[in-house]
């Protein structure tokens, strides 16, 4: 099922919640709406949920309105951060929760009902945990149960609002990889919300950037990161160093120095050049379109982070591989493998 | 004590605090019921049984525990209603109406007695339209549980209040996508999570009303059989300076009540083990 928002306003108070959202999602599709806290990605979720009503917009699914349905009445399934698990009922009645609700008339007989749920245990690989109860489970078990209860009503899409953001990193990680392997095989239009840029990246198929209660960016992972499209998916998205400049007469200017990169179209007046941490190449202290001292080494990974004084004025942190030696004091050229320049401070 | 003892804990203090519990809870319950239940070995086990058995007692026992159930079971309807309105909505008076809820904690209870009295006698503002009607509440059996009724409300909803306040509405907004009806959800996603507050504010509406004295007895009418309370029947005996009668009937009052609490109590263990966090 296609899902189409169209102009989407939502304020809480004086709080500008969404800010004239346009957004299309093609069926099957695995999307990530990514961005801070407050950029308004749970609300637009909550709003193609029928859990919350936009002041304005439209939201169509298949084509067809679907703001004059409530949220029983869309057929969502939705998944919450912190499961909303009916504690008293046990790891199959929650499941079968969904199933036992519908009306009379197309209800499921009880041995219809079982089979489906032991099903759906055996899809999230919690079969053995039937008889549980939410509070006998782990984070990550009961989100699974929330996703498989979620899905006990063959729901025409799948939303997740940070599914995975009250677990600890591992097993974030392996359900990440899960979550990408059940979409597959269930293969039903799904929008998760996260604000871990490498959960986005990692698990959807596209990715849409959020600030301030609007659309950014929508992009493949690698559109995303490679090819920002403003200077907030470049600094969200990414760790950049980020450089107050100045274009005059098409020349970049950093505290007044000329640097030796073109400005490759940007408008005169104050920008603000972004370099990825890893693009950044380390020459002799003659070469280069920055110099300065290494003031600080660390090495984690298969990466040595070095900060850097420049001798241009400021103070940035590079990313060089371990092979290159850095040594507090040393003096070194810097010259940036790819950039982009965006108008604004 | 030496097999609870030799552990070391993140939380001193156990000997004191048990010890201190203990002494307390001898001194302020157990060593006056235990007065009550050797005050009654004064009689024979046939005069005990005559007393117990007689008319007048059973009776009083039975319009006492009889009136104390229903009325708990009005509370619990009821006072589950205004807790829901006084959590879910936010209306004008709102804050008002919850203070209101306390005043029969407050108030004393003859105070209350005769506040109902008046209101429901004959010539009452209620009593009277009642009368009308052909229904007789002061100096009756009614009038006892609308008594029980008033003094109960306020431990029902002042248990379930915090417990539906904290119920999360993601729980609600769940069971709504999975295609629940609003009263699938109160029925079987809300009322379910309020069960052990629910029965822990029965339990104590049903034993507040089991011992409550005066706010009764004014609007009783006291006839022996029909509207006189195993309390009463108590302040009667002891007046008569009957005091053996009157012991016998408190340590089956007693024996009841702690069997019927017990019970709930376990009920609500129970409940509580299937809704924990």
């Amino acid at each position: 099922m296609t899902i189409e928002a169209r102009g989407v306003v939502k304020t809480f108070g004086s709080f500008k919640a969404l800010d004239g959202v346009d957004l299309k999602v093609a069926n099957g599709e695995l999307l990530a709406l990514l961005g801070p806290s407050g950029s308004g990605k749970t609300t637009l979720l909550r709003i193609i949920a029928g859990l919350e009503w936009p002041d304005a917009g439209e939201i169509l699914f298949d084509g067809e309105n679907a703001l004059d349905r409530g949220a029983r009445e869309r057929h969502v399934g939705f998944v919450f951060q912190h499961y909303a698990l009916f504690r008293h009922m046990s790891v199959f009645e929650n499941v079968a929760f969904g199933l036992r609700v519908q009306p009379r008339s197309i209800r499921k007989s009880e041995a219809q009902i079982r089979a489906r749920v032991k099903e759906l245990l055996d899809l999230v690989q919690l079969d053995w945990l039937a008889d549980r109860y939410p509070s006998q489970l782990s984070g990550g078990q009961r989100q699974r149960i929330a996703l498989a209860r979620a899905l006990a009503i063959e729901p025409r899409i799948l939303l997740l609002d940070e599914p995975f953001g009250a677990l600890d990193a591992k097993v974030r990680k392996e359900l990440r990889q899960w979550l990408r392997t059940l979409h597959h095989s269930i293969n039903v239009t799904s929008i998760f919300v996260t604000h871990d840029q490498e959960e986005a990246l990692e698990v959807a198929h596209r990715v849409v950037v959020m600030d301030k209660g609007r659309i950014e960016q929508v992009g493949s992972p690698n559109d995303v990161y490679d090819s920002p499209a403003t200077a907030f998916v470049h600094g969200f998205i990414g760790e950049s160093i980020m450089l107050p400049v100045e274009i005059t007469g098409g020349a970049v200017h950093l505290n007044g120095r000329p640097l030796d990169i073109a400005a490759e179209g940007a408008a005169a007046g104050a920008s603000t050049l972004f370099v990825r941490r890893h693009d950044m190449l380390i020459g002799p202290a003659d070469s280069g379109t920055l110099h300065g001292a290494v003031t600080h080494v660390r090495s984690f990974g298969p990466v040595q982070r070095a900060e850097i004084a420049l001798t241009e004025g400021s103070t940035i942190e590079i990313d060089a591989p371990r092979d290159r030696e850095l040594r507090i004091g040393d003096r070194i050229g810097l010259k940036p493998r790819h950039y982009r320049i965006f108008a604004g401070g | 004590m030496s097999v609870l003892a030799p552990r070391r804990s993140t939380l001193p203090g156990f000997g004191l605090t048990m010890g201190l519990t203990l002494t307390w809870l001898s001194l302020i319950v157990l060593i006056p019921l235990a007065g009550l239940f050797v005050r009654s070995t004064d009689l024979s086990l046939a005069q005990f049984w005559d007393i117990v058995t007689s008319r007048r007692t059973l009776s009083a026992l039975k319009i006492s525990f009889g009136l104390s159930f229903a009325a708990a079971c009005v509370n619990l309807v009821m006072g589950t209603i205004v807790v829901w309105a006084l959590v879910r909505y936010r209306f004008p008076g709102r804050r008002l109406f919850d203070a209101i809820v306390d005043v029969p904690f407050a108030l004393p209870t003859a105070v209350a007695g005769v506040a109902l009295t008046a209101l429901f006698a004959q010539k009452g503002w209620l009593g009277a339209p009642l009368a009308a009607a052909g229904i007789k509440v002061a100096f009756t059996p009614l009038g006892i549980f609308i008594a029980m009724i008033f003094i109960g409300i306020p431990f029902v909803v002042r248990t379930v209040q915090p417990v539906l306040i904290d119920l999360d509405p993601e729980i609600e907004e769940a069971a709504a996508s999975l295609g629940a009806s609003r009263w699938h959800i109160v029925t079987k996603v809300i009322l379910p999570s309020l069960t052990p507050a629910l029965l822990t504010g029965f339990a104590l509406a049903f034993a507040r009303a089991v011992g409550e004295y005066g706010s009764v007895i004014f609007i009783a009418g006291n006839l022996p059989n029909v509207s006189e309370i195993a309390p009463l029947l108590i302040v009667i005996r002891l007046s008569e300076f009957r005091y053996a009668d009157a012991t016998a009937i408190a340590v089956v009052m007693l024996v009841v009540a702690f069997v019927i609490i017990f019970a709930v109590n376990r009920l609500q263990r129970w409940a509580q083990s299937q809704a924990s966090t």
